[in-house]
């Protein structure tokens, strides 16, 4: 076999174990499906009446931002996992053995990316039973289903690299909410940017979020897109280029424990 | 071919910061044999096994293990080697047979063989039973023995044991003892790590003593005692009285000086061979009664506190 050939199949043994971690540890399958519903039912019934979004109801606003932000955190296992794996030595264990020296960051991507269709499937089913209806052609529609899941491989990698470089689980998981959270609420997700104090709008409509979630939205339910497709898809390119880069660099020097 | 070093390290230099965890190591090992790399915690063991397995890059020096650079060749190197580390690098979440099997795709083995490999290693380590049970529901011997059949999925010629008992208990530990015991009998090169000195003394051939980056003493378990003053003879006299009857008698066998404390007579021994009997012989021929008497051996803690001054036991966190 080629090198490539291994390390496609060094990649796919990896993201099966990745995989059938999930079903074991069934407080992770409660964080993919329980949260984002939880999201869902509170931002449309809590929230929702409060929140205006003019010629769209609110709930066809709420779900393609609800949907995105669920996508971007869908790589935290991949934060988790690595910074265990670190811990208890399996890092060291792949290091030492002939296998492609990125097959581990990209087996865990992988596998988000499966676990991020399992839950686009959730969110969709709860979105439909609150109300929210597609309202663009077909080709439309999967064209956004694939950009949510290419925004969610993306940010596997920004995980990813928070794995590796984070000195524990815990402090993987600190650092995640604490910078990536704030990121996803600064934003077209769940209220009209014009609707924030004029200081943070600048903020919000910069925030590369924005340009995802308002794409997501023009190709679900036919708001105007501007320039927001081709920005989110340029966005996640760019994020997957630099931190699949940064994550692999951490890899090769990682240092166990 | 017998004589063939199966690792071959010079000048091995590594620093963290100001910390210096290897000052210039010297290792070689004969294919087929056990090489024990002694040290209290943070002696640079665990940094000069990261080196030679490729996790680390040394500062300085050269390598090479199983007939391959360590530093040129290190993707080469790593289908020829098996690690098992402090921590036991298994997946929880998996299942034994399932953490063999992925062991044996990441290291390439031809179709078929990773599951065939599997299936015998868990026979071989006693673990069949709990074959698919997940890794999460084993005890710690049990981990143990499963992160040892998984440094041996390729069949690599050279194995590296970083603490692999450390943590355990002791009848789980005298089990690992037994396992690896039977295992470098089929053929393997081994690199040990251990702070336990009954540990290297059981199961290195040759044993490297580490203190503070450097290479203090290298030899057999023997050499070592003998250069701690060999095996000593200890009488317990009935009557205190007769010491210095008891050492005359006992000072052809002595290869030193006799010492006489309370009731017991100490003196090194020239032979061990026969020392015994001879010395009941000579003791009843002058005439003096022993309640009790002895051979014993020098342990490694005896070795160790004359190398370096202090004891083997851990006395600070391990920075290596």
């Amino acid at each position: 076999m080629t090198s490539i050939a291994y390390g496609i199949s060094d990649t796919l043994v990896l993201a099966k174990r990745s995989i059938l971690r999930i079903p074991r540890q069934p407080d992770l399958l409660i964080g993919f499906t329980v949260q984002p519903i939880m999201f869902v039912l509170l931002f449309v019934y809590v929230f929702g009446g409060a929140i205006s979004t003019p010629g769209l109801d609110y709930v066809d606003f709420l779900i393609p931002g609800i949907i995105v932000q669920s996508m971007t955190f869908g790589g935290f296992v991949t934060a988790l996992g690595l910074s265990e794996d670190l811990k208890k030595g399996l890092i060291d264990r792949f290091r030492s053995l002939p296998m492609s020296r990125s097959a581990v960051l990209t087996g865990r991507t992988l596998a988000d990316g499966a676990t991020n269709v399992v839950q686009l499937v959730v969110m969709l089913g709860v979105g439909f039973a609150v109300g929210f209806r597609f309202n663009n052609d077909a080709a439309s529609v999967i064209a956004g289903l694939a950009l949510c899941l290419l925004i969610g491989y993306a940010f596997s990698w920004v995980f990813a690299f928070i794995g590796l470089t984070a000195s524990s689980p815990e402090a993987a998981n600190a650092f995640g909410f604490t910078f990536l959270f704030p990121l996803t609420f600064v934003s077209s997700a769940f209220v009209p940017v014009k609707s924030m104090p004029s200081w943070l709008q600048p903020v919000a409509e910069n925030n590369p979020f924005t340009d995802m979630v308002n794409a997501v939205r023009a190709l679900f339910v036919g708001t105007p897109a501007g320039n927001s497709i081709w920005l989110a898809v340029v966005w996640s390119l760019g994020i997957t280029a630099v931190f699949a880069t940064l994550a692999v660099w951490r890899y090769r020097h990682a240092v166990g424990r | 071919m017998a004589g063939e070093l199966a690792i071959e390290a010079s000048g091995l230099r590594k620093r963290y910061g100001n910390v210096v965890a290897l000052d210039g190591i010297d290792l070689t090992a004969e294919t087929g044999m056990v090489m024990g790399l002694l040290g209290p915690n943070g002696a640079g063991k665990t940094t000069a096994v990261r080196i030679l397995t490729t996790l680390l890059v040394p500062d300085a020096g050269t390598a090479r293990v199983a007939g391959v650079d360590v530093l040129k060749e290190p993707q080469r190197l790593r289908a020829r080697i098996g690690l098992a580390g402090q921590y036991a690098a298994v997946d929880e979440n998996l299942s034994g047979f399932e953490n063999l099997e992925m062991v044996g795709r990441l290291y390439h083995l031809s179709r078929g063989e990773p599951r065939r490999r599997a299936r015998e290693l868990l026979a071989e380590f006693d673990l069949t039973d709990a074959a698919d049970r997940l890794v999460r529901t084993y005890s710690g011997g049990m981990r143990r023995r499963l992160d040892l059949a998984a440094a041996l999925v390729a069949r690599p010629p050279v194995l590296f044991l970083d603490e692999p008992t450390t943590g355990l208990d002791p009848r789980s530990r005298l089990a690992l003892w037994d396992t690896i015991e039977q295992l470098v009998s089929g053929g393997a090169t081994v690199l040990l790590t251990t702070q336990y000195l009954d540990e290297a003394d059981r199961l290195a051939d040759r044993i490297a003593v580490i203190d503070h980056g450097r290479v203090i003493a290298e030899g057999t378990p023997g050499e070592l005692k003998a250069d701690c003053g060999g095996e000593r003879l200890e009488v317990r006299l009935a009557d205190r009285t007769q010491g210095p009857r008891a050492i005359e008698a006992l000072a052809s066998l002595t290869a030193g000086n006799a010492s006489l404390e309370d009731s017991t007579v100490r003196l090194p021994l020239l032979e061990r061979k026969g020392a015994v009997a001879e010395a009941v012989r000579r003791l009843d021929a002058a005439g003096v009664a022993a309640d009790d008497l002895v051979v014993v051996s020098p342990t490694l803690d005896d070795v160790f506190l004359r190398l370096t001054g202090h004891g083997a036991e851990p006395d600070e966190e391990d920075g290596s």
